[in-house]
C-alpha cells in the first residue's frame, strides 16, 4: 500500500528533488508570474521547452507530468469555446468562419490558442513542485518562510505543527476507514445501492465510527503533545533548511528565465531580432 | 467439503514498486463442526486469508468453494454476495470500533435489516443475538453502545455479526487489547457459539494458548504460506516446527517440553494448564 | 522547597500521599478512580502497578506528570508538588509518558524528527537535539528506521519509536501507561526488554502499568489495585496468591497457576523456581 501522505510526491532522486523546498515554491511563483508577460507562441515554446527540461533533470516521466492536464481539462475546452465565440476581431478583420450570428476570426483563434497555452503552463508548473517535494518538505518550507510572522506574536509553528499532524493522521485514518467500511461490508452494508436513503444509511455507518475514533485520537494526542513538553513556549528545531550552491544556480537560471520572459515582452533595448522572432510563429 | 480453498495466492497492489506478497498458494479444507484456529505473525497473511471467505478480498489465482458458492476471479452477483456474506460472519479486531447506531438494538439489527427480512424477524434475530452473546435485552437495549464498558461493547458488536445468523463464524482476534477477565469470558462465549450458533468457527490469533485450549486443528501460516495443519497436541509435539516458525507453543506445552527434555517422563503434548497438572501429580506419585 | 527535597531523599521520587481523584467530580456521572492512595517510587526502581479495566490505574499515571491533579492529597515528583502550575514543566521532563496506543502518540511522518519533537519543545541547542535522538534510537534499537516513516511499522517497533520520543526528554522516570496492551507477543516482548534495560543500564525509574501480572514479573515492587484503592503492594512473591488476585479478575502468573494446581509451597512466581520445585519433590 501506498503512503497516502507522500500525495503525488515521486519518490526517484534527481538535483531537482534535492533543492531546497522554499527556492522550488519562489522558482514556481516566479515562473507562474512569467506566464502573464508571454504574449508569443514563440516564447511559450521557449517556456514549455524549460518545463520539459526541468522535469527530465527531475526523472520524472513526461506522461505523469502531462497526466495533471486532466483536471483542467473541461475549464480549458470552455474557456477555448468562449474566447472564440465571444471574441470581435480586430478592426477591420475579415470573418473566417461565420455561422447564424456567431463569427469566427483568426484573432480570435490565436487569443484562444494563447489562453490554453497560458492555462497548461500555469498547471504544468505547480505539478512538478507537488512530484518532486514531499508534503513534509512542503510544510517545513512554509514554515520557515513564515516565520519572520512569529516577531508579530503569530503562532507559526503552531500551524507547523498541526499541518505535521494532519499529514502524520492522514495514513492512519485511511487505514482506519479501510478496516471500517470492510467490517460494515461484512455485514452487508450496501455502498453502491440504488436507493439513496439505504446509501446515506450505511455512510453513517462508516462516517460515525470513523469521527468517534478521530475524538479518542485527539483526546489521547493531546495527552502525548502535553507529556513531551509541548506548552507553546521558545522552540528549536533539529532540523534546518539550508540554502545551498545548486539553489543559488537554479535561482540564476530562473530569474533568467524571467528575465528573458520580460525582454522578448517589453523589447526593452528595441532589437529588431526580437520582433522577428517574436513573429516566427505567427 | 463445506470449505474448500485451492491454490490462492494473493498480491497486493500488484505490478508497482509496492508489490508485496500476502497469500502464497494456499490449499486446505475445513469441515463442519469444527473449530478452525490459524495463527502466525503480524503480516503472515492470516487476515488476507479469512478476508477470502466473504469475498471482501477478491481472489486473484486459486478458487474458493464455501458451500454451494464458487469464489474465483469472476465477480459474484449482489444477491449472490449478499447471501455469501450472511453465511460467513466476520468478527473483525477490536470490532467495537464499528458500532454507529443510537441504540444497541439498533446497531445489532444493522445486518439483519441489510439481508432486508420482514421487520418483526429482524427484531426477534437482534434480541436473540443479543441474549446469545449474554447481554440482557430488555435492560440494554436502548442504551447507547457508546455508554457500555470495553467488554459489553465487544458483545454487542459481536451480536452485531451473529444477528444474520451465519453458519461460519470467523473471529480476528477477538480477546485482543481486553483484562484477562474479559479474556476469559470472550472465550467462554466463543464456545458457547460454537456449540449453539455457529456450524464453523474460525479463530485468527497470534495467542498460542488460546487457540490451543479452544481449536481441534491449527494452521500455522508463515510469511504467506501454509506452514502446517495440525490438531494442537500433534502440533506441540513437533517443536522443531514451531521454532523454525518462531512460534511461541502455550505456556503449559513448553514447560512439559522442559521436564521432558530433563529426562522425565512427560507427556509432550499437553495443552492446557490443567492437563500439565495432572501429568505432574502422575509424575510425583511414580517418583515417589 | 529545600525541606520538601530534603524529605524526598528519604521517602521516595515520586510520592502519592492519600489521593483521592474522580472523573466528572460533583456531577452525576461522577465516577471515583482513586480513593485514598499512598506509595513511593525510588530513583532506579522497577515497579509494576496492576489492575483490572476501571481500577484506576491510568489515572495514576496521569497524575505522576501533572495531567491530572490530586482533587485531594499530594503528589510530589522530586519534590515538587503536582498541583503547582509553574511546576508543570519540569515534572514533565522528569516523568515521561507512553500511552496505549502508538499511532496516537506521534506527531511526526519522519521518525527522527518525531523524536525530536520532545528536545525541541525544551528549545535544546541542535546539537544537543540530534545527540538526543541518536541516543533515544539507540536505546530502544530503532536506529536503522531513523530517517523512515512509522507507516510501515509493526505496533512492537512502533511502540519502541514512541518510548524513544519520551527518552529524548532524558526522563528520570519512564512510565509505560498499559503500552503493551494493544500489542502482540512479540511487540509485548520487545517493549518489556527495552523497559528493563533502561532500568539495569540507564538507571532509569521504570513504572509498568498493566493489567497482566505475568509482566509485572520484571519487576522489583508491585503495586495492585482495585477500585482505587491498593489491593496488595509488595514483592513479586504476592504475585502468587491466588486467593487474593483472582477475585480481583486478575490472572496470577502461570507458574504460580500451576503450583497452586499442585499444592506447592507458597510464594512461586517464575519458572524457573517452578521446575526447581518439582525437581525437588520428584526426586
Amino acid at each position: 500500500m501506498r503512503d497516502v501522505s507522500l500525495g503525488q510526491y515521486y519518490a526517484v532522486s534527481s538535483p531537482v528533488h534535492r533543492l531546497d523546498p522554499r527556492f522550488k515554491m519562489f522558482a514556481v511563483l516566479v515562473v507562474m508570474v512569467a506566464t502573464f508577460f508571454i504574449t508569443s507562441f514563440f516564447v511559450f515554446g521557449v517556456a514549455f521547452i524549460f518545463i520539459i527540461t526541468v522535469s527530465l533533470i527531475a526523472r520524472l516521466p513526461l506522461l505523469k507530468v502531462f497526466r495533471s492536464l486532466r483536471a483542467i481539462f473541461i475549464l480549458m475546452l470552455f474557456s477555448l469555446i468562449l474566447t472564440m465565440i465571444f471574441s470581435s476581431g480586430q478592426y477591420g478583420e475579415v470573418v473566417l468562419w461565420s455561422w447564424r450570428r456567431i463569427n469566427i476570426y483568426i484573432s480570435a483563434m490565436l487569443n484562444a490558442g494563447m489562453l490554453a497555452s497560458r492555462l497548461v503552463l500555469l498547471m504544468l508548473t505547480p505539478t512538478i513542485l507537488t512530484l518532486t517535494t514531499t508534503p513534509i518538505e512542503l510544510t517545513d518550507a512554509l514554515e520557515s518562510i513564515l516565520k519572520p510572522l512569529t516577531l508579530l506574536k503569530v503562532p507559526v509553528y503552531v500551524f507547523a505543527l498541526i499541518m505535521s499532524i494532519a499529514l502524520r493522521m492522514v495514513p492512519t485514518l485511511f487505514e482506519e476507514t479501510d478496516k471500517i467500511i470492510s467490517a460494515q461490508k461484512a455485514r452487508c452494508a450496501d455502498f453502491e445501492s440504488a436507493n439513496l436513503f439505504r446509501r446515506a444509511k450505511s455512510l453513517g455507518s462508516i462516517l460515525i465510527p470513523l469521527f468517534i475514533s478521530s475524538f479518542r485520537r485527539a483526546d489521547e494526542l493531546a495527552d502525548a503533545l502535553d507529556s513531551r513538553c509541548f506548552n507553546g513556549g521558545k522552540r528549536t528545531r533539529l532540523k534546518k533548511l539550508k540554502f545551498e550552491i545548486r539553489d543559488l544556480v537554479s535561482l540564476i537560471i530562473v530569474l533568467a528565465f524571467l528575465f528573458l520572459v520580460l525582454l522578448l515582452r517589453y523589447n526593452w533595448w528595441s532589437f529588431y531580432w526580437i520582433i522577428q522572432l517574436n513573429n516566427v510563429v505567427i | 467439503m463445506p470449505i474448500t480453498v485451492k491454490n490462492i495466492s494473493y498480491t497486493f497492489s500488484p505490478k508497482t514498486p509496492y508489490e508485496k506478497k500476502a497469500l502464497d498458494d494456499i490449499s486446505l479444507t475445513i469441515e463442519d463442526g469444527e473449530f478452525f484456529g490459524i495463527i502466525g505473525h503480524t503480516g503472515s497473511g492470516k487476515s488476507t486469508l479469512v478476508s477470502h471467505f466473504n469475498a471482501l478480498t477478491r481472489v486473484q489465482t486459486g478458487e474458493i468453494v464455501i458451500d454451494e458458492f464458487v469464489l474465483g476471479k469472476k465477480k459474484i452477483k449482489k444477491r449472490e454476495l449478499r447471501n455469501l456474506r450472511a453465511r460467513v460472519g466476520h468478527v473483525f479486531q477490536f470490532p467495537e470500533y464499528q458500532l454507529f447506531a443510537d441504540s444497541v438494538l439498533a446497531d445489532v439489527s444493522f445486518g439483519p435489516k441489510n439481508l432486508r427480512l420482514p421487520k418483526d424477524e429482524i427484531y426477534n434475530r437482534a434480541k436473540e443475538a443479543i441474549e446469545l452473546v449474554g447481554l440482557d435485552f430488555e435492560a440494554i437495549k436502548d442504551r447507547s453502545p457508546f455508554e457500555l464498558s470495553g467488554g459489553q461493547k465487544r458483545r454487542v458488536a459481536i451480536a452485531g455479526v451473529l444477528a444474520m445468523k451465519p453458519k461460519i463464524l470467523i473471529l480476528d482476534e477477538p480477546t485482543s487489547g481486553l483484562d484477562p477477565q474479559g479474556k476469559i469470558e470472550i472465550l467462554e462465549l466463543v464456545q458457547k457459539i460454537r456449540r449453539d450458533a455457529c456450524k464453523i468457527v474460525i479463530m485468527i490469533s497470534h495467542n498460542m494458548d488460546e487457540v490451543a485450549s479452544v481449536a481441534d486443528r491449527i494452521a500455522v501460516l508463515n510469511k504467506g504460506k501454509l506452514a502446517t495443519i495440525l490438531p494442537p497436541k500433534e502440533l506441540f509435539r513437533s517443536r522443531n516446527l514451531l521454532q523454525k516458525f518462531n512460534i511461541s507453543m502455550p505456556e503449559a506445552s513448553s514447560l512439559a517440553n522442559e521436564l521432558a527434555d530433563k529426562g522425565y517422563k512427560i507427556d509432550r503434548g499437553v495443552v492446557t494448564v490443567e492437563e500439565l497438572v495432572e501429568e505432574i501429580k502422575r509424575l510425583m506419585r511414580n517418583e515417589e | 522547597m529545600l525541606i520538601l527535597k530534603c524529605y524526598n531523599l528519604f521517602v521516595g521520587y515520586i510520592t502519592f500521599d492519600n489521593v483521592f481523584y474522580s472523573y466528572n467530580a460533583g456531577f452525576e456521572d461522577e465516577v471515583e478512580a482513586l480513593r485514598g492512595v499512598s506509595f513511593n517510587i525510588e530513583k532506579g526502581e522497577f515497579v509494576a502497578i496492576c489492575g483490572h479495566n476501571g481500577s484506576g490505574k491510568s489515572t495514576i499515571a496521569r497524575l505522576m506528570n501533572g495531567l491530572l491533579q490530586p482533587q485531594q492529597g499530594i503528589v510530589t515528583v522530586d519534590g515538587m508538588n503536582t498541583l503547582k502550575p509553574k511546576n508543570s514543566f519540569e515534572i514533565r521532563k522528569r516523568v515521561g509518558l507512553v500511552f496505549q496506543n502508538p499511532d496516537n502518540q506521534m506527531v511526526a511522518s519522519i521518525i527522527e524528527d518525531d523524536v525530536a519533537f520532545g528536545p525541541e519543545n525544551l528549545g535544546l541547542a541542535r546539537s544537543e537535539i540530534e545527540e538526543r535522538v541518536v541516543w533515544a534510537l539507540e536505546s530502544v534499537g530503532m536506529s536503522e528506521y531513523r530517517k523512515g516513516t512509522p507507516f510501515r511499522l509493526s505496533g512492537g517497533q512502533k511502540q519502541r519509536i514512541a518510548i524513544a520520543g519520551v527518552l529524548a526528554l532524558k526522563p528520570d522516570v519512564l512510565v509505560l501507561d498499559e503500552s503493551t496492551a494493544m500489542l502482540d507477543p512479540m511487540g509485548r516482548k520487545e517493549i518489556l526488554q527495552v523497559a528493563k534495560r533502561l532500568q539495569k543500564e540507564e538507571r532509569m525509574s521504570v513504572v509498568l502499568i498493566t493489567h497482566f501480572l505475568e509482566e509485572a514479573l520484571l519487576a522489583d515492587k508491585v503495586i495492585v489495585l482495585n477500585q482505587g484503592q491498593i489491593a496488595l503492594t509488595g514483592g513479586t512473591e504476592v504475585l502468587s496468591k491466588a486467593d487474593i488476585l483472582e477475585p480481583l479478575g486478575l490472572d496470577v502468573p502461570f507458574a504460580s497457576k500451576v503450583a497452586n494446581l499442585l499444592n506447592l509451597r507458597e510464594g512461586i512466581v517464575n519458572r524457573e523456581e517452578l521446575v526447581e520445585e518439582i525437581e525437588r519433590l520428584c526426586r
